[in-house]
């Protein structure tokens, strides 16, 4: 499992783990990748850049947040179960306190017009925001219609017919493997 | 069954299919919240959703939010937990066994196969939202226009997010 790990750099401890990934919690405004990999690679130096590709490709590959995958991957890596838990812990404490807080004070002023206006207008930028975000993950599939066919199918499955994803997904996921596969190129 | 159960149950599930990470199954977030358990209106999950984005930390912030706003503190707890455990437990065994099967066809098989529906999935969540925020035209306006923004333009996202707000604040928008 360790196979990958550079020998002359110091594997960090529990706590180191926990507090790496805490400020990464704390600084990752507007998503957390680009913070995680500055200090995973450059500011800790814990993985070379290449290892850390590596390791956020399996993370997308698998289901859940990515860079959620990510502390659970590499904490264990270092330090096992224990590693993960900290790493995991260091990630997410700051920010799920942080968005309570907020909820709170949205519950407390949100019904005062010009915040209630900010919120509406807000909320329309953060789909927006999400709109962008979909466009450049959707962009690889540029000059490929059958690739295109099968994020439309989806597309139509969930958005349009609104199909419950337990039962969607399964048979996406299946159908776009085996019919990729036989049209490779 | 209790809500806190109801919670665990419905975000362990949202887990394993979060193929992509959290914007993946906004729209199955969206119909079990909204549709199923009736917890809140479709106009309250976008505006959960638009707070859980001014927030620092992982883009999965918006299920602790969910989880506060139907049970308070605990709610919070359970669903962060529970969307978080099922991955975490199959993300560490398979961290495993990964390097073994680098190269093994079907993993790459798969991959792509993955690959064009996580971008129709994600496309879907975009869809949803901006239909659940669209409630009167300057808000479709402010869509429109973060939207070539964020895509055209490379300013820092935040700045674009805290323009909106502002603008509609002071009642320029929204």
């Amino acid at each position: 499992m360790n196979r990958c790990m550079s020998e002359i750099r110091p594997r960090p401890g529990v706590f180191e783990l926990f507090a790496g990934f805490f400020v990464v919690g704390v600084c990752g405004f507007g998503g957390v990748l680009p913070w995680a990999r500055w200090m995973i690679v450059e500011r800790r130096k814990w993985l070379t850049q290449a290892e850390f590709t590596e390791m956020l490709g399996l993370c997308q590959f698998l289901p859940g947040g990515n860079i959620m995958n990510v502390t659970i991957a590499l904490g264990s890596r270092f330090r096992g179960v224990r590693g993960a838990v900290a790493s995991f812990l260091g990630l997410m404490t700051a920010p799920v306190a942080i968005v309570i807080g907020l909820g709170a004070v949205y519950d407390q002023y949100g019904g005062l017009p010009p915040v209630r206006r900010a919120f509406v207008a807000l909320a329309a930028a953060a789909a927006a925001y999400l709109l962008a975000t979909a466009l450049k993950i959707a962009s690889p599939l540029r000059g490929r219609p059958l690739a295109i066919g099968v994020a439309t199918c989806t597309f139509v499955a969930i958005a349009v017919l609104r199909l419950p994803l337990q039962a969607a997904m399964p048979v996406l996921a299946l159908g776009s493997t085996l019919l990729l596969w036989r049209f490779r190129t | 069954m209790s809500t806190l159960a109801e919670l665990a149950m419905v975000y362990a599930q949202l887990s394993l299919l979060a193929f992509g990470g959290a914007n993946a199954v906004i729209p199955e977030m969206q119909r079990q919240v909204v549709d199923v358990h009736h917890w809140m209106s479709a106009h309250e999950f976008a505006s959960l959703y638009a707070l859980a984005q001014a927030a620092p930390g992982p883009n999965m912030m918006v299920v602790s939010l969910v989880g506060w706003r139907v049970a308070g503190f605990w709610g919070a707890l359970v669903t962060t937990g529970a969307v978080a455990a099922p991955s975490s437990v199959l993300t560490l065994l398979v961290t495993g066994v990964w390097y073994r099967f680098k190269d093994a066809p079907w993993r790459k098989a798969l991959q792509a196969g993955l690959q064009p529906v996580t971008a129709g999935l994600i496309m879907a969540s975009a869809a949803l939202l901006i239909h659940s925020t669209t409630v009167d035209w300057s808000a479709a306006a402010v869509t429109v226009v973060t939207a070539c923004m964020f895509i055209f333009t490379k300013l820092n996202p935040m700045l674009i997010l805290g323009a909106a707000a502002f603008a509609g604040a002071i009642g320029l928008a929204g």
